[in-house]
């Protein structure tokens, strides 16, 4: 970064600086509590601050039993099964139907588009507590509260808007001249989806199919309204420690969330830049 | 079946469980309860000898007993009940048992008669307050205090201490409900005992709680979960405030925390079993073998080692022993302990049924004001 | 949302050719077949392989999704169980004035005696009774206490009829008097025609006692006595038969009839109305009555009026909700009062912060972009405990505050479970939904106009304010629409750092869908906030378009 102009006279030269100085709090805001929780969670102690010991770098004050308590405690490492049970289900079923769908809606002609988006976009519009209070009432009816299958088909309906709006970006810029070259060269459709069509728009799905992942995986009102016990998922057991059995458990169980969040932040930008390049070469 | 298993589960049902023999049992159930230290001292008394006796069975928990009226409700709606035994407090009890979704049941039938041949029926007296209910323990609703408070004058010794900002300064934490607080802000503003319910029926007696607690209001925290009361003194977020006895037994004897238990006007209140209605056969006897070796003398007895609720039979309250793992006497930890039953309140159930809706209504309002 | 105009290379024939009048020959397409009629088919077979990608996502989304929307919405307003429990008391009732302030007349008591009568036996009545105590206190327990003793409604004749002969209080006589002679148990009770002709009281009252065993208990009818106010209506119906008519009647047990008849006359009586009141005094109090007709149409705005602090008065007006009990209008405007303070707070932070990455050279902009997503991609439950550890009394702020010693030990800030917590935490989860938006609009605004506004002797504040500032105002507009409605209806960060002054509306909705089990006034909060938010959806399409959201 360089300094202001060397023209600029004083009072813009505070202007400048105290503009960065004031963009860098509120990054400090946006980060620090996300971090802050890092060291936090190897906390020898069971209190949520920083120990005297913590503050002078003594290793007393530091030990990984939180996390050992994660890895070895049967609620945790049960809801972290659940979890990894439900969100790819989810994820699987919202990327197929959804990739499906946003193909049909880039399509020319195609009625009531309008209408039809408004519809599958509508799951990321409701608020959750009402999607939750409409599926509890609903799924109860039809036998589906309490089953796995019911919280899967809710978090694959919840994720479909996210893959819908990912995977028709992609297909915006697609060049259509690229499938009717195919075609004239004489490719049938569903070679021509597969050589074609799914190689460039892969990008979009698959950051699709992480939003969608991260929807069912973070997900907590509609599991507790729509799950019971045996669908207990991570944030379902976050939730219920915060408000109940507060432990730091729950800050070692953050900070892996944290770091996986990063893992999937940085696919997700890898895939863009590289969405980007693919289409910054197709022709068009 | 094994043929060890069958000789001993069948030596076990010819020595406890003559009306359970030869039926069509089902290999699994689904036992609804609260979590924490309460489910796993269920597990320790009940279901872990009762797996002893039956490798086969198996038991699932779902703790979802904080829910369990609506979740019936729902499954009732959907024609298909997923749970076999469900843990209910006894107001829930009651609403479940009106609404048909809880099976009533003969006491003396299904459950067993003390080691003296007392009929279940006497042996658990009163606290059967529905047909439909299998009482386990009294627990009760009291309060505690932080025993490391420096500008306190003198140490609190009723209940009343709550309301007496000027000797006990500090933050409070109070359920965030209308039940109890209304009653110990009536008897704290001096109406007797017995007439609280009748006071409180009346619009005046109603403000007259509420203008009590407004005294306190700014200086409280509103729990919603009873952890959060343990938590929050441990934390030194609050000194004073309610929770369940055995929440603060645990924070006080098993944790160490520098908490005292304050039992004055201690509110009773029931935590049993409820059989939901309509269980097909095959699950229904696997479930009344259950409750009828979960609920015997024994039993009840045996859950007080690792949690501080009474055991609901008049005959297990002799053979309370010493706690699991600390070995101390736990007789004097039990709400019911003649020491400390000096002083309580009998909650209401049939009074709370009514004024349930309006008052929490109101409690919700005055406390968003 | 342009209909993705821009890339349809095929051209649009109806809309084309319809405007221009045919002139020439049809152009023949390949085949033969004139080319419009073969570009139509093409067109339809290519709107129906669209459709055809699209119809599975659409079905699954109305199942899943839609349809469990529409099911709450109509329990906002059902409310058959009032007329479906007490089907003849709601008829007695439509003659009723409750202006008259009188009590119904003892027709009605009767109808609520055999309606009620049913009801405990198939174990709904106190489901009504909690029904109707959402509107009256009281009711739930008068129904459930009058239940207890309702099936002794009547015991004064059955004593009478008893003592008379030991067969009318046993199961099978009865069935073979009023049974129609084809009917067995476990099909559903069918009395016979000719006895209902004769007794038609007697005949309704104890076919709903035989239907009610066989579906609440799954007894026989043939093994359980009926209940006493079956006996009531014997005993009505004698009184006002003809001894004559009695006398001709030849079906089964007639002589049980005849025997009845002669002696009925001087049997001792006592209206319904006293049976109600030795169970319960409060069914003297009109208020009860006047809730009952109030509420006994099957569809109810009753709900809707709780939910914005009115209610229905027994005369059926719309009247404003008792002062004390008044919560959903302040819970309404404090959510709003919330979303918008913590929207405002978003365009405070959010500004300077897509300002400065859009003006950064690329490289540094991505980086820096990275840390705004962050948090974006952190589970929610992270960042919400984060803030519960930051801002609890024993927490890090209080403790770095304390030890800087701007606060002293015993005076610890309270900054969680109030509205403080609430707007704090909510504002860091939500900032990013305004930074992203604000981002790709200033990113497009070409710095060479700031540039051409400062040459021309703009100061730096007027070039920002009238130049760069107004182009960036869709942006604003983007970013407040998606954290307002966001924000409206969160649940889980108000729940954990709110406490009671920092919850919305959807919190009351959660505590009335698993603890009050008032699942109507549920769903009509639920309905009111769906309205609000899809009416900001729309206008946030309207600016926006839908399709535009980015995801960073």
């Amino acid at each position: 970064m360089s300094g202001p102009p060397i023209y600029a006279t004083t009072p813009q030269r505070i202007w400048y600086y105290g503009f960065r100085v004031l963009c860098g709090v509120i990054f400090f805001f946006l980060i620090a509590p996300i971090l802050i929780i890092i060291p936090l969670s190897f906390n020898a102690e069971n209190f949520f601050t920083f120990t005297p010991e913590m503050l002078r770098f003594d290793p007393e004050g530091y030990s990984l039993k939180h996390y050992r308590d994660f890895f070895t405690n049967p609620d945790w490492q049960q809801a972290l099964w659940n979890s990894v049970r439900i969100a790819p289900a989810a994820t699987l079923l919202a990327v197929t139907l959804g990739t499906l769908a946003a193909i049909g809606l880039s399509q020319p002609h195609v009625p009531y588009r309008r209408a039809i988006m408004a519809i599958l976009i509508s799951p990321m519009i409701v608020p959750l507590i009402i999607s939750a209070a409409g599926m509890y009432f609903f799924y109860s009816r039809i036998g589906l509260q309490g089953t796995y299958v019911g919280v899967v088909l809710a978090h694959a309906a919840l994720g479909i808007p996210f893959v819908i709006i990912t995977v028709t970006a992609t297909l915006v810029g697609f060049d259509r001249s690229l499938t009717r070259a195919s075609a004239s060269l004489g490719a049938d459709p569903v070679t021509t989806f597969f050589k074609v069509q799914m190689p460039l728009i892969l990008p979009g799905v698959i950051s699709g199919g992480l939003f969608a992942f991260i929807t069912s995986f973070d997900e907590v009102v509609v599991v507790i309204f729509v799950g019971s016990a045996n669908q207990q998922t991570l944030p379902w057991q976050m939730f219920t420690g915060l408000r109940e059995q507060i432990s730091p458990t729950i800050l070692a169980v953050a900070t892996i969330l944290v770091a996986i969040s990063i893992l999937l932040l940085m696919t997700v930008e890898l895939l863009r830049r590289r969405s980007e390049r693919l289409r910054g070469m197709s022709p068009g | 079946m094994k043929l060890k298993t069958v000789l001993l589960s069948t030596g076990a049902a010819l020595a406890i469980a003559p009306a359970a023999i030869a039926q069509e049992m089902a290999d699994s159930m689904t036992l609804v309860s609260w979590g924490g230290a309460y489910q796993a001292s269920q597990v320790n008394a009940y279901a872990s000898p009762y797996q002893a006796m039956h490798p086969d069975v198996e038991i699932t928990w779902d703790e979802s007993s904080p829910e369990a009226v609506a979740k019936l409700r729902a499954q009732n709606e959907a024609g298909n009940i997923a749970w076999d035994l469900v843990d209910v407090v006894a107001a829930d009890a009651m609403r479940l048992c009106d609404e048909g979704l809880a099976m009533e049941v003969d006491h003396d039938e299904i459950l067993a008669p003390a080691p003296d041949g007392t009929p279940a029926s006497d042996d658990f007296g009163d606290l059967i307050v529905s047909d439909c209910y299998i009482p386990q323990i009294v627990y009760s609703t009291t309060l505690a205090y932080r025993n490391d408070v420096e500008d306190w004058t003198g140490t609190p010794d009723t209940v009343c201490a709550l309301f007496d900002t000027e000797n006990f300064p500090g933050t409070r934490t109070l359920e965030r409900r209308p039940i109890n607080n209304l009653e110990w802000a009536l008897y704290c503003d001096g109406v007797a005992k017995e007439d609280i319910y009748d006071v409180l029926e009346t619009e005046e007696g109603q403000d007259r709680a509420f203008a009590k607690l407004d005294t306190i209001k700014d200086q409280t925290i509103w729990w919603s979960a009873a952890a959060e009361p343990p938590q929050l003194l441990a934390d030194g977020e609050a000194v004073l405030g309610s929770s369940y006895n055995g929440r603060w037994f645990s924070a006080i004897e098993e944790q160490d925390q520098p908490i005292s238990m304050l039992w004055d006007m201690q509110v009773f209140d029931l935590d049993g079993w409820i059989i939901p209605a309509g269980l097909p056969e095959d699950r229904l006897a696997r479930v009344k073998d259950f409750v009828y070796f979960a609920t015997d003398t024994q039993r009840l007895a045996d859950q007080a080692k690792w949690i501080s609720y009474g055991p609901a039979r008049e005959s297990s309250a002799p053979l309370v022993s010493t706690h699991a793992e600390l070995g101390i006497e736990m007789g004097p930890h039990m709400p019911t302990d003649p020491e400390n039953a000096a002083n309580t309140l009998l909650y209401n159930y049939e009074w709370w049924a009514d004024y349930r809706d309006d008052l929490d209504a109101k409690f919700q309002a005055w406390l968003a004001q | 949302m342009t209909d993705a105009a821009a890339d349809a290379p095929i051209p649009k024939p109806d809309a084309g050719d319809r405007a221009r009048p045919e002139r020439q020959e049809p152009l023949l397409a390949a085949d033969g077949s004139p080319l419009k009629k073969s570009l139509q088919r093409s067109l339809r077979r290519q709107k129906l392989r669209a459709f055809g990608l699209v119809a599975p996502l659409l079905l699954f989304v109305l199942v899943t999704f839609i349809a469990p929307i529409a099911d709450m919405l109509f329990r906002s307003v059902e409310n058959q169980i009032v007329s479906e429990t007490l089907p003849r008391t709601v008829v007695a009732l439509e003659q009723w004035d409750p202006e008259q302030d009188e009590l119904p007349s003892e027709d009605t008591f009767l109808a609520m005696a055999y309606d009620l009568v049913e009801a405990q036996e198939l174990k709904i009545h106190t489901r009504l009774g909690t029904r109707l105590n959402y509107e009256t206190t009281g009711i739930s327990s008068l129904f459930r206490r009058t239940g207890r003793g309702v099936d002794d409604f009547g015991e004064i004749y059955l004593d009478q009829f008893e003592d008379l002969n030991p067969n009318w209080d046993e199961a099978g006589p009865w069935v073979d008097l009023v049974a129609d002679e084809g009917w067995e148990h476990p099909a559903p009770f069918e009395p016979s025609e000719r006895f209902a002709a004769l007794m038609s009281e007697t005949a309704a009252a104890y076919a709903s006692f035989a239907r009610a065993i066989q579906q609440g208990s799954d007894d026989n009818p043939r093994e359980e006595e009926p209940w006493a106010p079956v006996h009531m209506a014997l005993y009505h119906d004698l009184m006002r038969t003809d001894p004559g008519a009695i006398a001709a009647y030849e079906g089964p047990r007639a002589e049980m009839l005849r025997e009845a008849r002669a002696a009925v006359e001087g049997f001792e009586s006592q209206p319904v109305r006293e049976m109600f009141v030795a169970e319960e005094e409060d069914w003297l109090d009109p208020e009860v009555w006047a809730t009952i007709k109030t509420f006994s149409p099957p569809y109810t705005p009753g709900y809707f009026l709780t939910s914005v602090d009115l209610k229905l008065s027994p005369d059926g007006e719309v009247v404003a909700q008792d002062e004390d009990q008044r919560i959903y209008m302040l819970l309404f405007q404090r959510t709003l009062f919330m979303s918008l303070m913590i929207m405002g707070c978003t365009i405070l932070l959010g500004y300077p912060i897509a300002y400065l990455i859009s003006n950064l050279p690329l490289r540094t902009a991505n980086l820096l972009l990275i840390l705004v997503l962050l948090p974006f991609w952190t589970s929610l439950l992270v960042r919400t405990s984060a803030w519960k550890v930051l801002l609890q009394q024993q927490g890090v702020i209080n403790d770095t505050l304390v030890w800087i010693g701007l606060v002293a030990d015993d005076a610890r800030l309270t900054m969680i479970n109030n509205q403080f917590g609430t707007i704090v935490a909510m504002t860091h989860i939500l900032l990013p939904f305004m930074i992203l938006p604000l981002y790709s609009v200033m990113k497009t605004i070409p710095p060479s106009y700031v540039r051409a506004a400062k040459s021309l002797g703009a100061t730096n504040w007027t070039a920002f304010w009238r130049v760069y500032f107004p182009q960036s105002v869709p942006g604003i507009g983007a970013g407040c629409i998606l954290v307002f409605i966001l924000s409206i209806g969160y649940y889980i960060t108000p729940e954990l750092v709110g406490g009671t002054t920092g919850t919305f509306i959807s919190n009351r909705i959660a505590f009335h869908i698993s603890s009050s089990l008032n699942w109507g006034l549920a769903a009509a909060l639920g309905t009111i906030l769906l309205v609000v938010v899809l009416v900001l959806y729309w206008v946030y399409d309207r600016i926006v378009g839908i399709d535009n959201v980015s995801l960073g």
